[in-house]
């Protein structure tokens, strides 16, 4: 027994040093490397002091506050908000129900979510509000804008209902089907909410800004991803007829910059179209930019399948599976996960792409802050007015991009 | 050697001059057999013979182009449905595994029965538990296949196939990727199910294993059955002069 035990456990090096010694090693062990660093440091300190003058002192802010209500809604009628926050309601029910019966990274994503709300709860607005702004009608918009758009107690209603929904559901799992459904129906149900209907409706040529971003890049990737699975494998079919519509479609759609696409949409379709057949312009937007992304997004999935060895679906046809449930059970779980990265960037890219709509007269975020520097009161201000957008573009891209990391990381279990 | 108590004269599969050709490679030359029912038959041969070729037509991985071939009264033709019934009733085993590598190991043997045999997932798991068990392998249930070593690996795989309760199984060169310390282990559950009565095909080189479980030995070259015979026969007294070569260099070490 004792030649078992030739090996003595042995710890690895301790080669970890404290902060100073790094200094030493890495920023000033010569002379000359002495004198770039602290080049470096005058230069850093001069940038970020300009940087600090400009933001405290220099920056007009209140272009913001003013205009917020246009920035988040576009013209969508004052009066009529209370259907945006039923449509907010609505996700946070549904997010809290599901951070409950899904637990894990969903209730992460959730909580997340609804911590972003607690702090723009908290997000002191009133000192903006109380700061000088000396035109009349300024203050009325802005007024407006805080007590209707932006009222604290409706938003910490949303964060109540998430908390309260959250608790209804724990425990539940019969509640999954029901939630999943909810998700599905959430769809319609906002498009239909936010329209309305009678006499209370509101057009789409009144939704605006980040509102209508928000709206045309959840369609477009909800749709264009299982768009893009099916044009994936009908490009990988055995049947020529759909292998060669499905690579077609890729093919030319890849092939043309999205304005085209778009320009298509809304001004030579409308002609081709019977006379009084008039398809909305939010619509046709929609639609261009969801089968732009699709044919991207098939391209994406096809590098996932083909990953996938044969001898996975040899052993799911060996137990009997049929076609679809291959695909369904074995190949697509295991093609979409190893694609995660290239998915979600293509949605972060989709996100962004939302902005061209500006071109076929959609106002949407990027729309709306340039209809503002076109007010002479505003005018000039496109830094802070475009750092602001970008600060909102990047949390979006950025949530994005931190939610599939976790899905990764969380999928990564089972994975050798 | 013991004597199959399980063997009927029912014959199980018919082949009858059997052609597959890749592009214009002709891989099988006309083979021509009959599986009883409860017959445990060993199939081997040089790489490149056909051997694996013919197993997967019977289950329709490889489509045949000549010929004939009836499973349990079914022939195999373009027609989806006869050809999903046949993989019903047909289990196989594949050298490399092939479990879902995102599934634990339960939901590989499970997915089958729910999915096909429309069992409820209760009454699946209830099954699945029991053949892991009879692979002694319980403890493995809820583990994820690749966090166990390849001997269970292809337990699990061997559960996953029976737990469609085939008549027949199939044995791609099962032991052909395990490190040499696991095959035994693998061999004892296939010899555990041969006594069992299941109707079985085995590719393999495991000379040992086909000498003490088979009732025929069907030796492959060139895309034809150039001997078949009994395990004593084939080992002891072989006709062919390819045989007697492949023979001594298989036993040679």
């Amino acid at each position: 027994m004792e030649n078992l035990a030739i090996t003595q456990e042995v710890k690895p090096p301790n080669t970890s040093k404290g902060p100073v010694k790094w200094l030493q090693d890495n920023l000033f062990n010569t002379w000359y490397n002495t004198i770039l660093t602290f080049l470096a440091l005058v230069f850093l300190f001069f940038v970020f002091r300009g940087i600090f003058i400009w933001v405290f002192t220099q920056a007009e802010w209140q272009v913001i506050p003013a205009n917020l209500q246009i920035l988040m809604i576009g013209a969508y009628p004052i009066e009529q908000v209370w259907r945006i926050w039923i449509v907010l309601y609505t996700l946070f029910v549904l997010l809290g129900l599901s951070a409950a019966v899904w637990k894990g990274l969903v209730l992460r994503i959730s909580t997340a979510i609804a911590i972003f709300g607690l702090i723009l709860l908290l997000i002191p607005l009133d000192i903006v509000k109380n700061s000088e702004i000396g035109y009349a009608t300024l203050e009325y918009n802005f007024n407006i804008a805080y007590l209707i758009f932006f009222k604290r107690k409706w938003l910490l209603g949303g964060l109540v209902l998430f908390v309260v929904s959250f608790f209804l559901g724990r425990d539940k799992n019969k509640l999954k089907r029901w939630v999943i459904g909810g998700w599905v129906l959430s769809f319609p149900w906002t498009m239909i909410t936010l329209h309305g209907f009678g006499e209370n409706t509101v057009s789409t040529t009144n939704w605006g800004g980040l509102l209508l971003t928000l709206i045309l890049a959840a369609v477009g990737i909800v749709v264009c991803f299982p768009l893009g699975v099916l044009l994936a494998l009908g490009r990988r079919s055995q049947l020529p007829a759909i292998k060669w519509v499905s690579t077609i479609y890729i093919e030319t759609t890849r092939g043309v910059p999205l304005i085209t696409i778009l320009f298509m949409g809304s001004i030579i379709f409308p002609i081709f179209m019977p006379g009084d057949f008039q398809l909305d312009k939010v619509i046709r937007a929609m639609i261009a930019l969801t089968l732009f992304s699709a044919a991207y997004m098939a391209e994406n999935v096809r590098g996932g399948l083909q990953a996938i060895p044969q001898g996975q679906v040899e052993a799911a046809q060996a137990v009997g599976l049929t076609y679809p449930k291959t695909m369904l059970f074995i190949v697509l779980p295991q093609a979409l996960r190893s694609v995660i990265p290239a998915i979600v960037g293509q949605c972060i890219s989709l996100f962004k792409d939302t902005s061209l709509v500006t071109i076929v007269g959609l106002q949407d975020l990027l729309g709306i802050a340039r209809s503002i520097l076109g007010n002479p009161t505003w005018q000039g201000l496109y830094v802070e007015l475009y750092l602001f957008i970008a600060a909102i573009y990047f949390i979006f891209c950025y949530a994005m991009s931190y939610v599939s990391q976790k899905i990764e990381a969380d999928l990564g279990i089972g994975k050798h | 050697m013991t004597e199959n108590e399980n063997i009927t004269n029912d014959p199980i599969i018919i082949c009858e001059d059997v052609h597959k050709w890749f592009d214009d490679f002709h891989v099988l030359k006309g083979i021509t057999t009959t599986f009883k029912k409860g017959e445990r038959a060993v199939i081997c041969g040089p790489s490149g013979s056909g051997k694996s070729t013919f197993i997967r037509t019977i289950n329709r991985l490889e489509e045949h182009q000549r010929g004939t071939i009836i499973v349990d009264g079914i022939e195999l033709s373009n027609d989806l449905r006869n050809i999903n019934l046949i993989r019903q009733e047909v289990g196989m085993v594949f050298q490399q595994f092939n479990l879902f590598p995102h599934l634990t190991n339960i939901k590989n043997i499970t997915l089958g029965p729910i999915q096909v045999r429309k069992m409820s997932k209760r009454a699946a798991e209830e099954a699945a538990l029991a053949l892991l068990e009879r692979m002694d392998i319980a403890d493995q249930a809820y583990k994820y296949p690749a966090e166990i070593s390849g001997g269970q690996q292809q337990r699990v795989a061997i559960a996953r196939a029976l737990a469609m309760e085939p008549k027949i199984m199939l044995f791609d060169e099962p032991t052909s990727a395990l490190d040499p310390e696991m095959i035994s282990e693998v061999l004892d559950v296939m010899r555990e199910l041969a006594h069992s009565g299941m109707t079985m095909l085995v590719v393999t080189h495991e000379m040992g294993f086909a000498r003490e479980v088979a009732d025929r030995i069907m030796f492959f070259d060139e895309g034809v059955v150039i001997e078949e015979a009994a395990p004593a026969d084939f080992f002891d007294n072989p006709q062919h002069e390819r045989t007697k070569l492949f023979i001594s260099q298989t036993l040679q070490h």
